[in-house]
């Protein structure tokens, strides 16, 4: 199953035309919304730009799914307020609010074909038959599907019928296009290249994205911006760059990217830590004094063979260019990444040194266990 | 699906068919099976062949076909049989409008609420007809009593167990929060979403729902006999005490109108998957 590249020629010339020219601001003012006793979402705030590409990253249950399903209007509020475009949507029913969702099931209509289910929401809309056929024909071009117009969704591979949704959300020239997990369902190959397919056309229709998946190299690779939220709250929000060089607290250094925990000592704005003192990255109010725990990317430490060494290699793992090695050194296990070409001496059982090469570190707010 | 592949090979080969016929399972002969088959097969069949024998032999014992021209001319039966017509078609759209929306919100909205709807539709299987009719009659207002439309609203109840049944079974086989969602985040409204989007894909359940329905309503006796109503069914216990083989006769081919009933509705329903199938060879 392959998933065909984006066409560049006047099909797509023709769809922008005719897209949408801006997407809509769109702000989340202090979201509450509990079921039963569990709070999905706790105080949920944030502000998306028009025509930005915002991913909610977050473990199962973290709320992000609700958020996306209140922006919809598939949810209601406890409390909080939902401005789109500066007005508040909180009493606007779903079908009036203008947004696209491409769900994370496969939700094309079975009764009708690829061409009937793109151009259902035109109907809606009082578009014309014809004009309604040439645009589901354009929009399905642009997705790569335009010979596939008059097949039903059962005659379609998954990411196919995904694409026909993506089309079908976007042919209402949404002001706002939500994305539930709509690769999670499709294998690895074809959630790839989907993946570029999605950014390449918000990026040129302009429209305001949500998109809400468990996946991190998801969202680092697709969004302007990734919020974080973790217990209904909002962790971080920020550029793919800085929430993997500057997470803001310990949960989002450890979801986001790969980070290993291990025992320290503070002095004042600096820690010591395998035998190294480093300065604390970010503000070390929150931190307690003496013992506490820093958290290290696999590219903050060194290793090198050395037969009276503390560090034990105890795992390896071939990631292409680079090999990651676990080594078991004070009483931790940490993680480090070394050039493959360079692992061939670090086998499991080998004694090693391990050194903090970066300039600072995360600290945890909380105490290593005793 | 098995049963779909070898209907296409029939036909003439639609859709998607296998190139070695040597891949074509046929089903094993399993002498167990048959002994079940055939046994059923006996315990409805003998029956209905006795009671067409009966309608149709005279009282020498000699076969004729009289009996069968000797039905369009039966006084009261062109009646009766309009109004159980009549009651059918009542009781089909009302169920239809009232529990094709009410399951489908439940479903959507309430599904905790399902094991009591569950309990509420078996209460008419549960609760034996006559009192049904006998509770009805002296509540229900004037004008329904002198009405024959006051029988379509109680089997409106009556049906309503095969019709949540079949619905119910329907709307599991569908994603249906995700259909309706989608339908209302591209512009649709709740009637739009249930016309458009959830009918169509529920089309083999409802038909299911229809078919028992009507041939509830054409069969059923106590309710209509106790309202004093002429129905097909009260015609025939009626008719019976003054000829036996007509309304034998009559009977059996009641048992048949339905059948074929039941047939179209079935063919229908396979012929839209056979076009489903051509389409799919032609795109």
């Amino acid at each position: 199953m392959t998933v065909a590249a984006l066409p560049t020629t006047s099909a797509t010339t023709s769809v922008t035309s005719a897209s949408p020219a801006e997407g809509a601001p769109v702000v989340l003012e202090n979201l509450v919304r509990q079921f039963g006793t569990a709070r999905a979402l706790d105080g949920f705030s944030l502000s998306i730009n028009p025509g930005e590409f915002v991913a909610f990253l977050g473990p199962s249950g973290c709320g992000k799914t609700t958020a996306l399903r209140v922006l919809a209007g598939f949810e209601k509020l406890d409390a909080g307020r939902v401005l789109v475009d500066g007005k508040d949507v909180a009493n606007v029913a779903a079908q009036k609010r203008d947004m696209g969702m491409v769900f994370q099931s496969y939700s094309l209509f079975p009764n009708m074909n690829a061409r009937d289910n793109v151009a259902f929401g035109l109907q809606l809309r009082k578009q014309g038959s014809s004009q309604r056929r040439a645009r589901a024909g354009e929009l399905l071009e642009l997705v790569g599907l335009g010979e596939h117009a008059t097949k039903y969704p059962h005659q379609l591979s998954g990411g196919q019928q995904q694409r026909v949704a993506l089309a079908r959300a976007i042919a209402i020239e949404p002001r706002v296009l939500l994305l539930d997990e709509p690769l999670s369902a499709l294998d690895a190959k074809v959630r790839a290249e989907l993946r570029d397919q999605i950014r390449a056309l918000q990026q040129r229709l302009a429209i305001t994205t949500v998109f809400v998946t468990h996946d991190q190299e998801e969202a680092m690779s697709m969004a302007d911006r990734v919020c974080v939220m973790y217990q209904g709250r909002l962790e971080q929000v920020a550029t793919p760059a800085v929430l993997y060089a500057q997470p803001n607290t310990a949960f989002v250094a450890q979801f986001v990217g790969v980070s290993s925990r291990i025992g320290a000592t503070r002095h004042g704005d600096h820690v010591e830590v395998l035998g190294r003192d480093v300065k604390i990255r970010g503000d070390a109010s929150h931190a307690p004094e003496g013992e506490l725990e820093v958290l290290l990317r696999p590219e903050d430490l060194d290793v090198t063979l050395n037969p009276t060494g503390l560090g034990v290699v105890t795992h390896r793992s071939f990631l292409g260019a680079s090999t990651r090695l676990t080594v078991g050194v004070g009483g931790a296990n940490v993680k480090v990444d070394v050039r493959s070409s360079d692992a061939d001496q670090l086998e499991i059982g080998s004694r090693v040194d391990v050194v903090v090469s970066a300039r600072d570190v995360l600290v945890t707010t909380t105490r290593p266990a005793s | 699906m098995v049963t779909v592949a070898t209907e296409v090979i029939v036909d003439g080969g639609i859709g998607e068919l296998p190139t070695d016929p040597s891949r074509v399972r046929l089903p094993k002969f399993r002498p167990g099976r048959a002994l079940v088959l055939l046994v059923a097969g006996l315990y409805f069949l003998v029956p209905i062949i006795v009671a067409f024998k009966f309608a149709l032999q005279n009282n020498q014992g000699h076969f004729s076909l009289a009996p069968l021209s000797a039905i369009p001319s039966q006084p009261g039966l062109a009646a009766a049989f309009w109004l159980s017509t009549r009651l059918a078609i009542m009781t089909v759209v009302i169920s239809m409008f009232l529990m094709v929306p009410t399951v489908v919100y439940m479903h959507l909205k309430v599904p905790k609420l399902k094991p009591l709807f569950e309990t509420i539709t078996l209460l008419p299987i549960v609760i034996p007809p006559i009192v049904l009719i006998l509770g009805v009659l002296p509540a229900a207002p004037l004008f329904l009593k002198s009405s024959p439309y006051l029988l379509g609203l109680v089997y409106v109840i009556l049906t309503m167990p095969f019709v949540y049944r079949s619905l119910a079974a329907g709307l599991g086989a569908i994603d249906l929060r995700t259909l309706v969602e989608a339908s209302r985040s591209l512009g649709a409204g709740w009637f739009r979403t249930l016309w458009r989007v959830l009918v169509p894909n529920l089309r083999s359940s409802l038909l299911s729902a229809i078919v028992l329905s009507v041939a509830l309503v054409l069969g059923e006796f106590t309710m209509a006999s106790l309202d004093l109503w002429e129905t097909l069914p009260v015609w025939i216990v009626n008719f019976a005490q003054a000829n036996g083989h007509i309304t034998t006769l009559v009977a059996m081919l009641s048992l048949v109108g339905t059948w074929i009933l039941l047939m179209l509705i079935v063919s229908l329903d396979r012929s839209q998957s056979r076009r489903n199938l051509k389409r799919k060879q032609v795109s």
